[in-house]
């Protein structure tokens, strides 16, 4: 098995037991992205000075015997939406081409804090908005099982740089199922955490109150540790709720015997494929043989999640992204024609299709005359699913779905039709508009060897029992030893 | 033709004396470089997030106690969405249907007027257009230190009648703002900015006529000659048998004139939503008890304080307590003066409001940084009771002080203005000058009074006019007596 092959779990022990540098096992990352990037296309930078000048550091903390972090000299890939000082951070859009950010987001200090190695910039669709990374500005991202299908979106780029062993862990961030829809997607495990849980200051925001931050890896514990080194203190993002996540083993290796799992099998019947349905009976039926019990359960408002996100997530990204206007950070254009013209023109020609489409409808919904017809409505069925959420996690202590309705599609088979490409996240809108973590998990593979994934909601901060659940899969299964062919 | 009674209202924006701005901890300081005080936040870059200054929100809430308004438990910060160089999110941080504030009033000496609400945002950047003295490039330039500084929106009910109301309100209004230190009112670096709504009605009709609003007025002077032009503009298109356009109007100081800035069609469309980025702001019962508790004295109670104990009239308080460095002044120096004799305290007012006052305004320099300390005026009003000068150089001496900073009593000796106050030396130089002058004497002994005053000059005189005058009084009617 190659070095790179291994979790984090095991890197680390290799780490500090000192049987290898990080400088070398960050060679043996920064080498495999650069033989399996120009195929994959999953950075959009690779910094390979940063990452060895990190790795150095973190090898200076480890020969000092100092207690370390289980992340420290371990190679992270980061979203490229999420703002590294000194590292180039372009959203994945033109308009923020060539923007080097003067400051860290949160969880990029409190990486640097604890001795991570920086490795790379991950490409994704133009500021988090997609499905399929086909959004994005600079290249299209392929899936690592398939390099004719998209790795999911919006974090592509952090699912199959994980998938395919080019680095151990990423981050992403998720709004509507962009961690989860990838990770998925692209067989790895991902999670995006309680809304709060995580700082988002540095993240570049889409909709400010769906965004999180969330750790890509290829088991649960290597999840987990990254969660915990990402949702520890932050005072600069009045969201974030003061509850870090704390790595304990032995918490996530817990049996699950007596724990319920709610399924809304209706919604569920009524959106996932034969072949994802089938997997997904698998997977309950295989928590129950544990000792689990599942109940039907129902999820009133649910059939209403995709398209009150489709109104709150582009009303706030129309306001987010007013600050991208042609008098900073691009090339200004459109200056002879006065102010109105260059803020048409720089827009314009600065963002893509999609991230328009987006701050039309979101300034479409916020218009007088509009705002209570749309904006206001989908705040009141927001309400209605949170409560629908608290509900029946009250009766029982996950709810599971299918990640996604279908295994990876192929590239440019839905970017002709935004409504169909909206559809993937069926199963995932609704848990950012409740604030709830949710975790994708691999559980195994269609007849074309493409990943499928379960999705697992829990309580708010409450990631553990989802952990737990997501463990008993990974112990039996054993589905992150497959490693796709490059 | 009827005549047209104009309704105004005003939106006041005043900028917080905190020491961070609303949302990040950038100095909130006047007259910095450009662009030095900011931080990825106040600049609107990428990711970075609001976090609240507390102290920001103290100063709202004492402003709204002053102002007799109603605190809010729960506001909520809202986007104001729209395009301009100055304003780096493309929006701006405020407070829409639910504002800290609703309620209160002020009293003018022309009438009430009430209170809509009080609200918290964030201040904007400035622009510096090209070919002007701060920028002499070709194209504009954006300074955002002004971006995201504290500022309250205090917005009047409809209730002011005329242009000389608008400025007593305004003036009123900045005088508590001063009071309770949230904002140093200063108009001219545009800490205290007014925009006025104005419509005129004929007399009798009730219904309220189209309003135009101007914009950013920054003086009380151009207060009152914005309101006037567009009172008189109105009233003019309404007797042309015109309509007047409900639109956003300019106050050009060098025309002394409004023009029109853009009509109600081409006004923006904010697309007000809550700020998602912010909890909605909870106040405790016992933050508005501590603030409410820690509140200095207002004015209006001053005046009536000072009404009560020191007898005072109503102008004369009214004039100490029109602002609050001149009433903490007058504080100090009774404190130093130790008195509670009434007369004495009249006496310090007069000089205070006559010649300190007239110091001030003549050198064009706040109270609080002219030389005179109120420590000076006392021992210059001590000196005056205990006779060692007359009152007549109280004046000259406070322009000394003013003008060298010296103590009252080394001016006095230096200039020479002690009083000659010792009876004896008094009586010697009296007696000497009735020798000298019989016949002055016998013809006053007969009956010619005026004779009087000719003995007081020779004896002032003979002393260089230093003679304490009601002691030489004294003296001479005896003397001449015998």
């Amino acid at each position: 098995m190659s070095l790179y092959e291994k979790p984090i779990t095991e890197l680390s022990s290799l780490l500090t037991e000192k049987q290898i540098t990080s400088v070398e096992l960050t060679k043996i990352f920064l080498d495999r992205i650069d033989q399996t990037n120009p195929t994959l296309n999953s950075f959009l930078t690779i910094s390979h000075d940063i990452a060895l000048a990190d790795a150095a550091a973190a090898d200076q903390k480890i020969q000092s015997g100092q207690p370390t972090h289980p992340l420290c000299g371990i190679p992270v890939g980061i979203k490229d939406i999420i703002c590294t000082q000194d590292i180039k951070t372009t959203g994945a859009s033109k308009i923020l081409e060539n923007f080097v950010p003067s400051y860290d987001a949160t969880v990029i200090a409190h990486l640097r804090e604890i001795s991570a190695v920086r490795i790379g910039k991950t490409n994704c669709d133009e500021f988090a908005m997609g499905s399929s990374n086909e959004n994005s500005a600079f290249a299209n991202c392929k899936n690592p099982w398939d390099l004719s299908c998209v790795p999911g979106g919006s974090s592509g780029g952090s699912a199959a740089a994980v998938s395919s062993r080019q680095t151990p862990t990423s981050l992403g961030t998720d709004t509507g199922g962009s961690i989860r829809q990838p990770a998925s997607l692209c067989g790895i495990v991902g999670i995006k955490p309680t809304y709060g849980r995580v700082s988002r200051f540095g993240s570049m925001a889409f909709a400010s109150s769906l965004d999180q931050i969330g750790p890509f890896a290829n088991t649960i514990e290597d999840a987990a540790i990254v969660l915990d080194a990402i949702s520890q203190n932050c005072t600069q993002d009045s969201t974030y709720q003061g509850k870090p996540y704390n790595y304990v083993p032995k918490h996530i290796h817990a049996e699950i015997k007596g724990k319920t799992i709610g399924v809304d099998w209706a919604f569920i019947e009524a959106y996932a494929s034969d072949e994802v349905l089938a997997n997904f009976k698998q997977q309950i039926a295989f928590f129950e043989s544990l000792g689990a019990v599942s109940k039907n359960i129902s999820i009133a408002h649910q059939k209403y999640a995709s398209a009150c996100y489709y109104i709150i997530a582009p009303a706030e990204a129309s306001s987010n992204l007013a600050r991208y206007d042609g008098i900073r950070y691009t090339t200004q254009k459109g200056q002879e024609g006065g102010l109105d013209q260059i803020y048409v023109q720089s827009r314009s020609e600065g963002f893509g299709a999609e991230v328009q489409r987006r701050i039309l409808l979101g300034t479409f919904v916020l218009s007088a005359g509009y705002y209570d017809a749309y904006y206001n409505k989908a705040c009141h069925i927001r309400n209605r699913i949170q409560n629908d959420y608290k509900q029946a996690l009250q009766e029982v202590d996950i709810i599971a779905t299918p990640t996604t309705p279908a295994p990876a599609f192929k590239l440019g088979a839905k970017t002709n039709n935004p409504l169909e490409m909206y559809h993937a996240d069926v199963f995932t809108v609704a848990i950012p508009l409740a604030g709830n973590p949710g975790l994708s998990i691999p559980t195994g593979f269609n007849k074309d060897n493409l990943p499928l994934g379960m999705q697992l909601v829990g309580r708010h901060f409450d990631e553990e029992t989802l952990f737990q659940f997501g463990h008993k899969i990974q112990r039996e299964f054993q589905h992150h030893t497959k490693v796709p062919t490059l | 033709m009827s005549t047209f009674i104009p309704t105004i209202g005003l939106e006041v924006h005043a900028q917080l004396s905190t020491e961070t701005k609303l949302f990040c901890r950038c100095k909130n300081q006047f007259g910095q470089k450009p662009n030095h005080s900011t931080c990825p936040v106040c600049l609107g870059m990428p990711g970075a997030l609001p976090t609240l200054n507390q102290r920001a929100i103290e100063f709202a809430t004492r402003a709204g106690l002053a102002l007799g308004c109603d605190i809010q438990i729960t506001s909520v910060f809202s986007r104001k969405n729209y395009f301009y160089p100055d304003l780096p999110k493309g929006y701006q941080i405020s407070q829409y249907d639910k504002p800290i504030c609703l309620g209160g009033g002020l009293d003018t000496e022309l009438g009430r007027v009430r209170l809509t609400r009080i609200h918290v945002e964030e201040d904007a950047g400035k622009l510096l257009h090209g070919d002007s003295k701060a920028n002499q490039s070709e194209g504009s330039l954006v300074d955002l230190n002004r971006a995201g500084v504290p500022l309250i929106e205090i917005v009047s009910e409809p209730d002011i009648s005329s242009p000389e109301q608008a400025v007593a309100y305004l003036k009123k209004l900045r005088t508590i703002l001063r009071y309770i230190g949230v904002c140093d009112g200063n108009m001219e670096e545009g800490s205290l900015r007014c925009d006025a709504n104005v419509s005129v009605r004929p007399e009798g009709e009730t219904k309220l006529r189209t309003r135009a609003e101007i914009k950013n007025i920054n003086s009380f002077r151009f207060v009152q000659k914005a309101i006037e032009f567009e009172i008189a503009r109105q009233t003019e298109i309404y007797k042309q048998g015109g309509e007047v356009l409900q639109e956003t109007r300019l106050f050009n100081t060098d025309k002394m004139a409004t023009f029109s800035m853009r009509s109600k069609e081409e006004a923006n469309d904010y697309r007000y939503f809550p700020e998602p980025d912010l909890q909605p702001l909870v106040l405790s019962q016992a933050f508005i008890a501590d603030i409410s508790a820690s509140m200095p004295e207002l004015p209006d109670d001053r005046k009536q304080r000072y009404m009560q104990t020191y007898q005072l009239s109503e102008y004369d308080a009214g004039v100490i307590t029109a602002e609050k460095e001149i009433s903490d002044f007058f504080e100090a120096s009774i404190e130093r003066y130790q008195t509670d004799d009434i007369k004495k305290i009249k006496k310090l007012t007069n000089t205070l409001s006559s010649e300190v006052l007239r110091i001030v305004k003549e050198t064009n320099t706040p109270i609080d940084r002219i030389q005179i300390s109120p420590a000076d005026l006392a021992e210059t009003m001590k000196l005056i009771d205990a006779g060692t000068i007359s009152g007549k150089i109280a004046k000259e001496l406070l322009d000394k002080i003013a003008q060298t900073g010296l103590a009252p009593m080394q001016i006095i000796e230096k200039e020479g203005w002690k009083q000659e106050s010792d009876p004896d030396a008094l009586k010697k130089i009296a007696q000497a000058i009735i020798d000298a002058n019989p016949e002055q004497k016998q013809q006053y002994l007969a009956g010619k009074d005026k004779l009087f005053g000719f003995f007081v000059g020779q004896v002032m005189k003979e002393t260089k006019g230093q003679a304490n005058p009601s002691l030489i009084n004294e003296i001479l009617k005896e003397l001449l007596q015998h």
